[in-house]
């Protein structure tokens, strides 16, 4: 996230063209740049998954503990967001430079993931008030240059689809602690989750009376606000946050108009996402990571 | 650990390399576009990622200043994911300081410092994949970095970890380069030793794991000396193969050689 220093007349280049629905590069108000996704990267994780949007690089892996369920959902596993900036992105991140938008990112996630209906916490489940999976989603932020929390969805949602939980089945208990085994390789070993309800969260940043969706970096400094909306595959809203310091003219409609964007757009992105990652898994390309 | 022997009585390893071999290294330089300059270096399945910021002014704290060279900043960082246990914190341990404190040593030796007086240079190393000599590979994905953001080097700084594995059958130890993540937790020493291989110098050794017999010392320090030397001659070829990609694109785009 490295300052920007824009010129007056570099903003109203930006603005005018927003105005006519054409920005810098070409794009239309509510377009993605390209998107690159691959699965499968990290070999110690359950499931992995990463993604380049423009500049910002993420690398998001799953992995699975055995864990005590909460007291209050004993029938249910859990899910636990770690974000960690590295340094490679800024020098600002040094050390615990990062923690604060680390922290922020990973709310975020729990926040857009809180519902039972993104994904379902029951399926974590190995017994009932006593064990169950602890899915540690971990995402180390490799290089940021806009539409970060966009990224880090895309990748997490990507990620769960590449988990594979392995089957575990009681085999005794010994004087009140539970013994467990983790299935053969015979028996189909492991199993995949149930990721395709997951959301995408969406940012879109206001420009006087436009909307902009993934924002280049120049035009995140043009914007005087952002909103951040998670949406689901079936158009419901998990999760909104306005980041930052700006804010929306209440009356002036254009918080409405802003929600039904961000969901179209996350819907589209829903299924393109999907796409990209049932071609993934149908077609296994081998593993290409940083070297290409 | 009954079974698994660190060297076969074929002679083979316990991946099936022999004791002299190294692990396949595969690197790309000029990964990211916002350090000023990046490598990813693969050694094995040790993979690294590497950034460098720099020369650049020190802004917020003026006591880190030489008046005669630049002040050197490493960081070593490894993901939470990197380890098959999955691992708490990415960096700020004590294991993690002593890292930072070894690269700075090593790159203040390697880095014509002289030439950035009053500017600060900014390593910072990210461990995706832990299976072994994570310190060398480090060191190594470093060197590139530096290269790739232009900051001159007295030399390529090459980094290798050795090990000595017991005696069987009556046969003297053998030693053994590049160790990966099995050799280094099966017990056994483990010598980590980076040089500057063309001036024929050492700029850092540290002995870890077991105690290591006086008599053992040679053999050990020169597979690492040699394993040094041999990585230098891979991370040569990846560079002058960089170099002539990028001048490639600049002919093509019309940047020209002319000027």
């Amino acid at each position: 996230m490295a300052d920007i220093l824009l010129s007056e007349a570099e903003k109203t280049f930006i603005l005018h063209g927003v105005r006519d629905n054409v920005r810098n590069d070409g794009r239309s108000c509510s377009e993605f740049r390209p998107i690159e996704l691959e699965l499968g990267l990290v070999e110690n994780a359950n499931g992995s998954a990463r993604v380049r949007l423009a500049n910002t690089d993420v690398l998001v892996a799953v992995k699975c503990e055995i864990d005590n369920p909460p007291s209050n959902f004993p029938d249910e596993g859990k899910l636990d967001f770690f974000v960690d900036c590295s340094a490679n992105a800024t020098p600002q991140f040094e050390g615990k430079g990062g923690e604060q938008l680390a922290v922020e990112l990973a709310a975020l996630m729990s926040r857009a993931y809180q519902t039972r209906e993104s994904f379902n916490l029951s399926t974590l489940s190995i017994i009932k008030g006593m064990k169950c999976w602890k899915l540690c989603i971990d995402v180390l932020i490799l290089e940021c240059g806009g539409s970060l929390i966009d990224a880090i969805s895309m990748g997490t949602k990507a990620a769960l689809a590449d988990t594979k939980i392995p089957k575990v089945s009681v085999i005794g208990s010994d004087e009140g602690t539970l013994e467990l085994e983790l299935a053969d390789e015979a028996d189909g070993r492991e199993e995949p989750l149930d990721w395709h309800h997951a959301p995408c969260l969406v940012t879109l940043n206001k420009l006087e009376d436009s909307l902009l969706v993934d924002a280049s970096a120049e035009e995140e400094a043009c914007c005087a606000a952002a909103l951040i909306v998670g949406v689901s595959p079936n158009k419901k809203i998990t999760t909104t946050s306005i980041p930052g310091h700006g804010s929306f003219l209440a009356d002036s409609k254009i918080f409405a108009r802003a929600l039904n964007l961000a969901v179209d757009v996350g819907v589209k992105l829903n299924t393109a996402l999907e796409a990209a990652i049932k071609k993934h898994q149908t077609l296994k390309p081998p593993p290409r990571g940083f070297l290409d | 650990m009954a079974g698994l022997q660190l060297l076969s009585e074929y002679g083979l390893r316990v991946d099936g390399r022999r004791p002299n071999e190294l692990r396949q290294i595969r690197c790309k330089m000029g990964v990211f576009s916002q350090p000023d300059g990046s490598a990813y270096l693969e050694q094995g399945n040790t993979k690294v990622l590497a950034a460098v910021y720099g020369p650049h002014e020190v802004r917020l704290n003026r006591s880190k200043t030489h008046h005669d060279r630049a002040y050197i900043n490493c960081q070593f960082s490894m993901a939470v994911f990197s380890t098959s246990e999955r691992k708490r914190r990415p960096r700020g341990d004590r294991k993690s300081q002593e890292m930072d404190m070894n690269l700075n040593q090593i790159f203040e030796s390697a880095i014509r410092t002289e030439l950035y007086p009053r500017s600060r240079i900014d390593i910072y190393l990210e461990v995706l994949q832990a299976d072994g000599s994570n310190f060398s590979a480090c060191v190594n994905a470093a060197t590139l970095a530096l290269i790739d953001a232009g900051i001159p080097l007295k030399d390529y700084v090459c980094s290798c970890t050795s090990t000595l594995a017991p005696s069987q059958g009556g046969a003297p130890p053998t030693p053994m380069v590049d160790v990966n993540h099995v050799e280094e937790t099966l017990g056994g020493p483990g010598l980590n030793m980076s040089t500057l291989p063309r001036l024929d110098s050492v700029v850092h050794l540290e002995l870890s794991g077991t105690r290591l017999h006086l008599s053992h010392i040679d053999p050990v320090a020169e597979k690492a000396s040699t394993g040094a030397a041999d990585i230098m001659a891979v991370l040569d070829k990846a560079v002058r193969g960089h170099v002539a990609q990028c001048l490639h694109a600049r002919e093509l785009s019309g940047q020209g050689a002319d000027a």
